[in-house]
């Protein structure tokens, strides 16, 4: 249980719909990462996805129960991860897209996690109390994962040729949904006016040096498309992520007020 | 002059002394063949075993279950690791054994041959796959190979958490609604009996058991296991108000022990012939992600050999 403070109602809304976006980014890529439990490519790398896989679906719930709690409907956890749709969710949507190759999973973690890196250095420093805490604690699993991914960028884009091909397709791929990361908008305002929520243009700088310094040392081309994807923070995703709630949800929705 | 002793009769001693063998310790051959097969069969049931549970970690009712899946799933794999590490110590490459998995050479436990077709069959199989898995375990943890023994003392550990788990989602769904009942009864109906058959032949039937015995990697037989388990878990079943799909189970008091109907052997060869109904699709779940891992595993061999990794935040 958390302490919450009182804020006002267009704040605290704001509040609310921010601590579901960090909730479902975290829970997304965690779900995306443990398709992979049982599959990887090398048994020392199918533990590594499932100690990050839990590490974001523990996140996950951090969130979700100061969301929850800070909304003051009563909902728990599980309600707002399995009974809402597509529309109520409000993840990137770079997390939510297929695992592909191990290159893709690899590029798709090393982006989010560069973003999420920062943003957690900044949130740990939030006049919001509970956001500071679950930040500070979130950063230390982040850090683990900034560095496991951008070792896996360097080593598969300096690994080989086929390496070098597979995590440049990742990173052509993927690059459109990166624009969405740190592209404020009215929610982050309203936030960062108040002194919760960091801005969002110096993380992109922070963001941008990490993601060129690696990118290099990995001998990778940056994609020259300019064009970037948005709507997953307001609820309009990519076709991927109805199928992910679809088998998420699957069991809370055929036997509904069910205990677990 | 001094007489270099017989190394079998050091070895005999050893072993009748109960102290462990190690890796740098002489050691017949049949003994080394026999850990090897039986070490890298261990260790391919773990990682094949992720398969059937790996299964429902997407569909997870709760975000706690599905964290708690997905942990326990990852342990199997950690089990794997040791125990390919242990099998390691006797001369042989964790490739050779994935190889001697893949071509259908090396077998593995045949319970993960099973599918995993409602939620209950988490519950099912923490319960009682991993509950007899423990069984067969624990004595393995004073085994007489040491790297053998010490990597079972670690698994354990982890097993009674796996079995825990397994227990309380049953208790769960049998204290749920009458669907929950439902699903947990029709789990424990398909998942008795294969597990009953996870002890391996009966003591008559099986041809190495005495000798595994004489050289301390084996403690119990078969059948003493298989009775052990079923002891154990009839009133656990109770307790869940479940009903073991036995009708010839019952307690026979002058034995001390529950009496239980045949097991159909039939069924046992065939799927360990490999004509379960997940043998093919097990098998090609490891060689996909196998070959599929190819390119990765030559990227970072290929790194590997041009600089060391050292990227610091
Ligand atoms: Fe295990
Ligand atoms: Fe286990």
């Amino acid at each position: 249980m958390f302490d919450t403070k009182t804020y006002s109602s267009e704040v605290n809304q704001a509040l609310c719909d921010y601590l579901l976006r960090l909730a479902d980014s975290s829970l997304i890529l965690g779900h995306r990462l443990s398709e992979w439990c049982g599959h990887g490519p090398i048994l020392e790398q199918d533990i590594a996805m499932s100690n990050l896989a839990l590490d974001l679906i523990g996140q996950a719930r951090n969130w979700y129960q100061l969301a929850a709690q800070q909304a003051g409907l009563g909902q728990t956890e599980d309600d707002l991860a399995y009974l809402r749709d597509a529309p109520q969710y409000r993840n990137v949507l770079l997390v939510e897209q297929p695992n592909g190759d191990f290159g893709q999973t690899v590029m798709r973690q090393f982006l989010f996690d560069a973003y999420h890196y920062y943003l957690l250095q900044k949130l740990g420093q939030s006049a919001d109390e509970n956001i500071a805490a679950i930040a500070q604690k979130s950063l230390k699993e982040v850090t683990y994962h900034l560095k496991w991914s951008s070792e896996w960028v360097i080593r598969l884009g300096d690994g080989t040729e086929e390496s070098q091909r597979r995590i440049q397709t990742a990173l052509n791929n993927l690059w459109e949904f990166t624009g969405e990361l740190s592209k404020p908008d009215q929610t982050d305002e309203i936030l960062h006016a108040a002194g919760l929520v960091p801005d969002l243009r110096k993380i992109q700088a922070d963001w941008q040096n990490r993601v060129l310094s690696v990118l290099t040392e990995a001998t990778l081309q940056i994609p020259t498309r300019t064009w970037m994807q948005k709507g997953g923070k307001e609820g309009i995703h990519t076709e991927h992520l109805g199928y992910i709630l679809a088998e998420m949800q699957f069991l809370q929705r055929a036997y509904p007020d069910c205990e677990w | 002059m001094m007489q270099t002793p017989d190394p079998q009769l050091l070895f005999d001693l050893k072993v009748a002394e109960e102290q462990r063998i190690e890796p740098k310790d002489w050691m017949p051959e049949p003994y080394r063949r026999t850990l090897i097969r039986q070490i890298s069969q261990h260790a391919h049931s773990e990682i094949v075993g992720m398969l059937p549970e790996g299964n429902w970690i997407t569909r997870a009712p709760s975000l706690r279950r599905k964290a708690v899946l997905l942990a326990k799933v990852q342990d199997e794999a950690g089990h794997g690791l040791y125990l390919y590490s242990a099998a390691e110590t006797l001369g042989v490459s964790r490739e050779q054994m994935i190889a001697d998995l893949h071509s259908g050479k090396a077998k593995y436990s045949s319970i993960f041959n099973y599918p995993t077709l409602s939620w209950a069959d988490m519950g099912a199989i923490g319960w009682l796959v991993d509950g007899a898995a423990i069984m067969n375990q624990v004595p393995l943890c004073r085994t007489s190979y040491g790297p053998y023994a010490r990597a079972m003392v670690r698994i354990c550990k982890e097993e009674s958490f796996h079995q825990r788990q397994g227990y309380e989602i049953m208790m769960t769904l049998a204290k749920g609604s009458q669907e929950q009942k439902a699903m947990a009864q029709d789990a424990l109906n398909r998942w008795w009996w294969p597990v009953l058959m996870m002890f391996g032949p009966k003591d008559d039937e099986s041809p190495n058991t005495a000798q595994s015995m004489q050289w301390k990697i084996k403690r119990f037989s078969n059948d003493e296991l298989r009775q052990k388990f079923v002891d154990a878990t009839v009133p656990q079943a109770e307790y869940l108000d479940l009903t073991i799909p036995d009708p010839d189970l019952k307690w026979n008091e002058a034995r001390g022990h529950y009496d239980f109907g045949a097991i159909n052997w039939e069924e046992f060869w065939e799927v360990v012939k490999g004509n379960g109904p997940c043998n093919r699709q097990r098998l090609e779940a490891r060689q996909k992600a196998h070959a599929e891992g190819e390119w990765v595993r030559e990227a970072a061999m290929a790194y590997a050999k041009k600089r060391v990794m050292s990227y610091e935040l």
